[in-house]
């Protein structure tokens, strides 16, 4: 509110300004409160509890635990197991979903009879939700009994595989791997479809042959892509739940439990409330750092 | 260096004949120029030379050699695109080495290529940049120095000047023409602007609905187009076209009459059998002469007139409907609404028949060069 403006505004009023900006605050207030109560309440509840013995049934364990909820937890191998799980999970659909993806989408960017429906069908698993997906992938396709793949191996004379008992973790890996294969070929279709044409002609002529272009053109016009890609989809992969839940239930023993499930098998199955906040406190801390170097990347690749 | 040969080559789109039939000679080391109006074909032409669209009929041969089922990057040709096409990801120095790389050249030898090619077009300080950091002009010279490391047999150009400001055009134009005065490597250069192909060619081709118009050199082209198609499209501002018909043709020269009364003699080689038919009397803006004069005199009104400096464009209106436009020299002192005598030399006016065809002038035009 200076002279210089007021020379071709009219004046504004001092006292009404501030009372604006007071009403503005007060406007905005319950969305930030919201935010704020949504966000914060649960975090410090979260930290609150993962230093107290709390267990719903044994309400004569109470009081301050100090430092022994995460020690506890830290030194039980099941916890391991669960990073371990955690870890594998993201990196091998990242893996299958983004390398899968960008053949897919160089592959749906050619020319070819029946495009237009192909397109659709890869991208329907996107629109299942995870905890159908995960029963259909369970009941109808790998059941040892009567599913589509039991079926298909008993009639060449093979014995099923009950994949969800044998290869827990590989099994939910491939389901979570099929929900999101969807997402990476839609992102990556439309950069593939992005690239000049031009670009690719001069690329011909100058001799580059199928693998050429695609090593030396399309992958490096995908790079933003694909780190776009890998960061919205380790965001959501760390925090697998639904599958694990539906399919094997973590099982056999801790075989497919990762660190979502592990939390709430502690804190709903074995009651211990104390130990899963602990390890909800583990697991903000283990998002965080990944989160902070996804950033990073994703702010590096998106500036050249 | 190279000799391209079209021979009856034709392209059909699904059942649109975008191509209809185009034969051309190209010699070695001549500079030829596609020109014609948007949707003529002759971009789809050059990228049928190039090999990026296919041939439906006719054959294509360069040096001789039947090269239809060829691939693009087996025909020995290097393009430069209108969008430059440079690939983003590399620097100006791995721009350039691309095509080496991949041809299996050795790693020295590439390099000595690239330094000269890059002296050459002055790019030595630029070999480190992206192309993002590159001005227009700058890009331009690299696509062309991409070009010209692969040392190819043909230079093909797809309008590559229409995405620079009109200085860095002309500038550009100069370059280009340079640059292949020195490399003497046949060129085959696409555009819509008949400036560049005027400067530029050797020879023109002219295109329209997918067949040549006519093939010539600029100056035959600017003296003798063939047709009314040719006559309006090279000159700026473009050729006066009035409706006319013959009432006398003999030895002295063809006499028609304009639909605005006047009559001129235009020196045809006379043909009788035309004379009651109605033709186009066609005739340059800088070939009308001011001033009153007793062959083909005529009168008008300026309409306006813009001074360019060295030059002035008179428009004039001779009656309702029909104007016409001449530029002189002088005419500093007229302006709108006043009046203005003029007249049109006989051996300056072009005749067209019905059909758009010029009739032959009596006098051709020596040519230079």
């Amino acid at each position: 509110m200076d002279a210089t403006t007021m020379t071709t505004a009219p004046p504004p009023v001092r006292a009404g300004s501030t009372s604006g900006r007071k009403s503005g605050i007060l406007l905005l207030s319950p969305a930030v409160v919201l935010l704020l109560v949504w966000s914060i309440v649960p975090l410090l509840l979260t930290l609150w509890y993962s230093f107290r013995n709390y267990n719903l049934v044994d309400p004569t364990m109470h009081g301050f635990a100090g430092f022994s909820n995460y020690w506890y937890l830290l030194t039980d191998p099941d916890f391991l197991e669960a990073l371990r799980n955690t870890a594998l999970l993201v990196v091998g659909v990242l893996v299958i979903s983004v390398g899968g993806g960008t053949l897919l989408a160089v592959l749906y960017d050619q020319e070819f009879f029946g495009r237009g429906i192909a397109r659709v069908l890869v991208i329907s698993p996107f629109f299942v939700m995870p905890t159908v997906s995960a029963l259909l992938w369970k009941n109808l396709m790998l059941h040892p009994i009567y599913g589509v793949y039991a079926w298909m191996m008993r009639s060449v004379g093979l014995t099923p595989i009950d994949w969800l008992q044998r290869f827990p973790m590989a099994t939910v890996m491939m389901i979570v791997a099929w929900e999101w294969l969807p997402f990476a070929v839609l992102i990556l279709l439309t950069a593939v479809q992005s690239l000049d044409t031009e670009q690719r002609e001069a690329a011909l002529l100058d001799g580059a042959g199928p693998v050429a272009r695609f090593r030396h053109i399309i992958l490096p016009h995908l790079s933003r892509a694909i780190t776009v890609v890998v960061m919205i989809e380790t965001i959501y992969l760390l925090t697998i739940f639904a599958e694990i839940m539906v399919t094997t239930a973590g099982g056999p023993g801790v075989a497919s439990t990762n660190l979502a499930y592990m939390i709430y098998a502690r804190a709903l199955l074995q009651f211990d409330v104390g130990g899963a906040s602990a390890g909800g406190v583990i697991a903000i801390v283990i998002a965080n750092i990944v989160a902070m170097f996804l950033v990073r990347a994703v702010a590096r690749n998106l500036e050249a | 260096m190279a000799t391209v040969e079209l021979k009856n080559i034709r392209k059909t789109y699904i059942s649109e004949e975008i191509i209809k039939g185009v034969s051309l000679t190209i010699e070695d080391g001549e500079f030829v120029v596609f020109v014609g109006p948007s949707g003529c074909g002759k971009s789809t032409l050059l990228r049928m030379i190039a090999g990026l669209e296919d041939i439906t009929d006719g054959d294509l041969l360069i040096d001789g050699r039947r090269v239809n089922d060829v691939g693009p990057a087996d025909r020995g040709l290097a393009m430069v695109f209108q969008s430059y096409a440079l690939y983003p990801h590399m620097n100006v120095y791995q721009n350039m080495e691309f095509a080496l790389k991949l041809a299996k050249m050795p790693e020295a030898e590439r390099r000595g290529k690239i330094e000269a090619v890059a002296k050459t077009l002055q790019l030595e300080p630029y070999l480190k940049h992206k192309p993002g950091q590159l001005s227009g002009g700058q890009r331009q010279r690299v696509a062309i120095g991409r070009a010209i490391v692969r040392n190819p047999k043909v230079f093909l150009f797809d309008e590559p000047l229409s995405n620079l400001d009109a200085a860095l055009r002309g500038q550009m134009r100069v370059e280009l023409a340079t640059l292949h005065r020195r490399l003497e490597a046949t060129t085959i250069y696409v555009t819509h602007d008949q400036i560049e192909a005027m400067t530029m060619a050797d020879k023109i081709v002219v295109l329209q609905k997918g067949i040549i118009e006519q093939v010539g050199s600029p100056l035959e082209l600017y003296h003798h187009p063939r047709n009314l198609f040719v006559a309006r499209f090279i000159g700026a501002p473009p050729m006066n076209l009035l409706q006319a018909h013959v009432i006398a043709a003999d030895e002295q020269g063809t006499r028609v009459k304009l639909v605005t009364g006047q009559s001129v003699t235009v020196a045809v080689e006379p043909r009788a059998d035309l004379v009651g038919t109605s033709v186009t009397l066609g005739i340059r803006p800088e070939h009308v002469r001011l001033g009153t004069s007793d062959v083909n005199p005529g009168q008008g009104v300026v309409l306006l007139a813009e001074h360019l400096g060295a030059l002035t464009h008179l428009h004039v209106r001779i009656s309702d409907g029909h104007d016409i436009i001449i530029q002189t020299e002088g005419g500093d002192a007229l302006t709108a609404d006043a009046p203005v005598a003029f007249s049109f030399p006989p051996e300056h006016c072009h005749l067209f028949d019905q059909n758009g065809v010029a009739m032959p002038r009596k006098a051709r035009r020596s040519l230079a060069a």
